[in-house]
Parts: C-alpha cells; sequence; structure tokens
C-alpha cells in the first residue's frame, strides 16, 4: 500500500485523529492530511526533534505522546518512517497508537512484498526441505 | 439505623465526587509519555524538567498542524 493511501485509511479508521503526517525517517514528507506542504514539513520535522529530545537510558523512543491541555501530539516510528498525528483533548491513547502503528505497516507492505518477489524463493522453504528430508531419513 | 444509614451514603457521596473531581484534574494536565523499543515506559508530568523541554516542541508541532 503506498503512503496516501495508508494515510487516508488511518484518518477513515481512526475518528479521534484530526491531522496526520507520514514521513520517511529523515523528515521528508510522505503524505498528509494537511493541505499546506510547508506546514506538514513542520510537523514532520518538529515529530523528529521530540523524538530526538526523548532519548533517554533505554535509547531511541519508538512512541511519543505529549498531551497538552487541549490537544495531543503523537508520533510513531520504525526504522524508515514516522507518523505523527494530532488528536483532540483525552483520546484514548492506546487506540491511536494502535491505528499509527497499523498505518506504519501498511505504508511498509508494498515494498517488503515487492522485495520478496524480487528475490527469488524464500530461504525459509530450504530450510523446510532440509527439515522434511531429515524428517524422511 | 436510618441516621447511620444517611451518613455513610453522604460520605460515599463526597468520596464519589473527590474521585471524579480528582480524574478530571488529572486528565486535564500537561505530560509526556514515551516508550521505548525495549517495553519500558516513562511518563514526565508537568513541571518537571523533561517535561519543561518536550512540551514545547509538541506545541510547535500542534500550532502547525492547526494552522
Amino acid at each position: 500500500m503506498d503512503a496516501p493511501q495508508a494515510l487516508a485509511d488511518l484518518v477513515e479508521i481512526s475518528a479521534q485523529i484530526e491531522s496526520a503526517v507520514l514521513a520517511r525517517a529523515d523528515g521528508t514528507v510522505l503524505a498528509s492530511t494537511l493541505a499546506d506542504e510547508a506546514r506538514a514539513g513542520a510537523v514532520a520535522q518538529e515529530a523528529l526533534a521530540l523524538l530526538e529530545a526523548a532519548r533517554g537510558p533505554a535509547g531511541d523512543p519508538t512512541q511519543v505522546e505529549a498531551a497538552l491541555p487541549d490537544a495531543s501530539f503523537f508520533v510513531v516510528r520504525d526504522e524508515e518512517r514516522l507518523v505523527a498525528a494530532v488528536t483532540g483533548r483525552d483520546p484514548t491513547a492506546g487506540l491511536v497508537f494502535y491505528d499509527l502503528k497499523t498505518c506504519l505497516r501498511m505504508a511498509a507492505e508494498e515494498p517488503v512484498a515487492a522485495k520478496n518477489a524480487a528475490s527469488g524463493p524464500r530461504r525459509r522453504k530450504k530450510k523446510e526441505d532440509e527439515e522434511a528430508v531429515e524428517g524422511d531419513a | 439505623m436510618r441516621r447511620l444509614a444517611g451518613f455513610l451514603v453522604a460520605v460515599g457521596s463526597l468520596l464519589g465526587a473527590a474521585a471524579l473531581w480528582r480524574r478530571r484534574a488529572g486528565k486535564g494536565r500537561e505530560h509526556v509519555d514515551v516508550y521505548f523499543a525495549d517495553g519500558s515506559a516513562v511518563t514526565f508530568d508537568e513541571g518537571s524538567e523533561e517535561a519543561a523541554r518536550l512540551v514545547p516542541i509538541a506545541r510547535r508541532a500542534l500550532e502547525q498542524a492547526q494552522g
């Protein structure tokens, strides 16, 4: 699934999310619900800055929720992308995090599938064959 | 007996109202929850040094997103 479709699905399934930005790990915007590209870029950069500033003894954070009196700002990242979202006040954080992680997973699906198709038969098949031979012996 | 029941109802109502008030007050306060890959998490409450560093970044992001 491409990034714009993953983000469109996110805002469709999550009634709590008011706006969201999907970006590469370096902050390059892949898709956004914001009409203004410059603002989408700024949100992605602030999301990166928040992840950087939240780094602690346990390493790099994977999820952050900043709850302010009138709204909350969420950031979730994986190895290649991050997604930032704005909700109203007092969101159900667990549900929002779940939806954001689903969005990241869906955005990553197509490249992984294409990579597997391009690399031919998977190594696991060979391993399974070896186990079958061992089983027969 | 009736007076004791009335007293208990009054005390229960007060405790319930206090719990509700505390819950609502807690919900509105600023805080930052940070989750790490190893499964650990930490909450920085309003007034902490970390929240003072992180909240302004989130506020700028919200300003950009909300226009």
